[in-house]
């Protein structure tokens, strides 16, 4: 919405469906992430379902905080965060502080992977995504005082990652239809 | 936007939220730690509120998936049929003498003035969700409202020993199953009466320890549950002994632990005995109210 009055341009009037429409666009990205995330939770019964709940948060957070920094601000970064950790019963904060991480890249290295290839973003990605596969398995082990086994934080990256291009090709869609601020 | 700010003193606030904010999660996380029940109660919070969403999801996911079942039965239906009428007439087998030896025991039971046990009261609950996570195995359970579940509640499936109730919310209840991280249960292996501790690893199969020397496990020996330590009545079915590839004594759970639908909860009476925290947290806040 900042965009509305900087763009020198003719703008139609702000009417309340208008102003509406912009709020739906400008909150797509956070409320389609937690919608995603709750629908990993339905029983589906698949083994190792609750890798899916980090995994999407993280895919979601990534994109996003890359794609549309101004819709997936810090704050709400946060908050996701710890619905992650409630939902997903890690250790309070865990979740918070990987996705936050996972957003701190995303904006730095926004200007050098903006007009890259998918491919490039996804290499980037992998780095990523088991970086945070890390970070969660080396807090909770640290929260808990025990080494837990490694193997799920392995299976995480590796679902991360291969999930990514099925989320991205949805995300790319919206990105470029309701979720552009710009279509309003 | 409600504040006009200037733009560099504007940009100086957007770049200091993220490290704030950083610096708030290891704030969250001295928080867990320090009140483990916070989180605890946060999260009963949650379950609650998406209890109803999951519990009217639960219900025709259970029916798709029962037909697809079905579907593959009807494929060797003939083998199946085969099969089961064997293992009728073995089970008629087994029942005859069932009934002789259940005779015999009352008789004798009579004659010993034995003080029967207590009929424990039981529920029956849908399994709505995965309650673990990454790092834990537990389920939750969609209860009605006014439910009087109590911690420590005891959960068998048709099969055998699923868990312990470990958190009781309104409408939900957390049972850490027996493959968890943090379960210790004490079992008396069926053949020698001898006692050991099953160990969960979070994997499929819980590991047997601390069993006396002189009568190890035996590959296919039933496990049931000890009422050592009074957390667990005598004789519940756990599974059977299996050794690894690594010659390690694991057991095989009787229970269908992946696969959970239907779970009975037994009131033995035993509440006092859950004072371990479910989180793994090495704390020894007691958490009984």
């Amino acid at each position: 919405m900042d965009q509305i009055g900087k763009v020198p341009a003719i703008h139609p009037r702000p009417t309340i469906g208008r102003r509406l429409d912009a709020t739906a666009r400008a909150a797509f990205p956070a409320g389609c992430t937690v919608v995603l995330m709750l629908l990993t939770l339905t029983p589906f019964g698949f083994a190792d379902q609750a890798q899916l709940l980090p995994a999407i948060a993280l895919t979601s957070v990534w994109f996003w905080s890359l794609y549309r920094p101004l819709q997936m601000p810090p704050f709400v970064v946060f908050a996701i965060g710890l619905l992650l950790d409630l939902l997903g019963y890690l250790p309070l904060g865990v979740g918070v502080l990987t996705l936050l991480a996972a957003h701190a890249v995303a904006v730095r290295l926004r200007r050098a992977l903006i007009n890259r290839s998918f491919m490039v973003v996804w290499l980037v990605f992998v780095v990523v995504a088991a970086g945070g596969a890390a970070l969660m398995w080396a807090l909770t082990c640290a929260l808990y005082l025990r080494v837990l086994a490694p193997a799920p934080a392995v299976f995480q990256a590796v679902l991360t990652i291969a999930l990514y291009p099925a989320i991205a090709i949805l995300f790319v869609r919206a990105h470029r239809t309701v979720a552009d601020p710009a279509r309003a | 936007m409600i504040l006009r700010l200037s733009i560099p003193a504007r940009q100086a606030l957007a770049k200091l939220t993220l490290p704030v904010l950083v610096a708030a999660s290891f704030g969250l996380m001295l928080l867990g730690k320090a009140d483990a029940l916070l989180a605890e109660r946060l999260r009963v919070a949650a379950a609650d509120g998406l209890a109803p969403i999951y519990a009217a999801l639960s219900e025709p996911l259970h029916r798709v998936r029962s037909a697809i079942d079905d579907l593959h039965a009807l494929v060797d239906v003939r083998e199946e049929n085969a099969k089961l009428r064997d293992e009728n007439e073995k089970l008629r087998r087994w029942q005859s003498i069932a009934l002789a030896l259940d005779a015999e025991n009352q008789k004798l039971k009579a004659n010993l003035h034995w003080i029967p046990e207590p009929a424990p009261s039981y529920v029956t609950a849908r399994v709505v969700a995965d309650a673990g996570g990454v790092y834990a195995r537990a389920v939750l359970l969609a209860v009605g409202p006014g439910h009087g579940i109590q911690k420590g509640e005891i959960a068998l499936d048709e099969h055998g020993l699923v868990g312990r109730v470990t958190d009781v919310g309104a409408r939900t209840v957390r049972v850490l199953l027996i493959t968890d991280l943090n379960s210790r249960i004490p079992i008396t292996l069926e053949n020698s009466r001898a006692r050991a501790i099953m160990l969960g690893t979070n994997g499929p199969r819980p590991r047997l320890a601390f069993w006396p020397e002189g009568s190890p496990p035996v590959e296919g020996e039933r496990v049931v549950t000890s009422a050592e330590a009074n957390a667990f009545p005598p004789d519940l079915p756990i599974g059977t002994v299996h050794y690894n590839a690594s010659k390690v004594a694991e057991v095989e759970p009787l229970a269908d632990l992946d696969r959970l639908e239907i779970v009975r909860l037994f009131d033995y009476g035993l509440h006092d005995a859950v004072t371990q925290p479910d989180q793994g947290v090495a704390h020894t806040v007691d958490r009984r109210h």
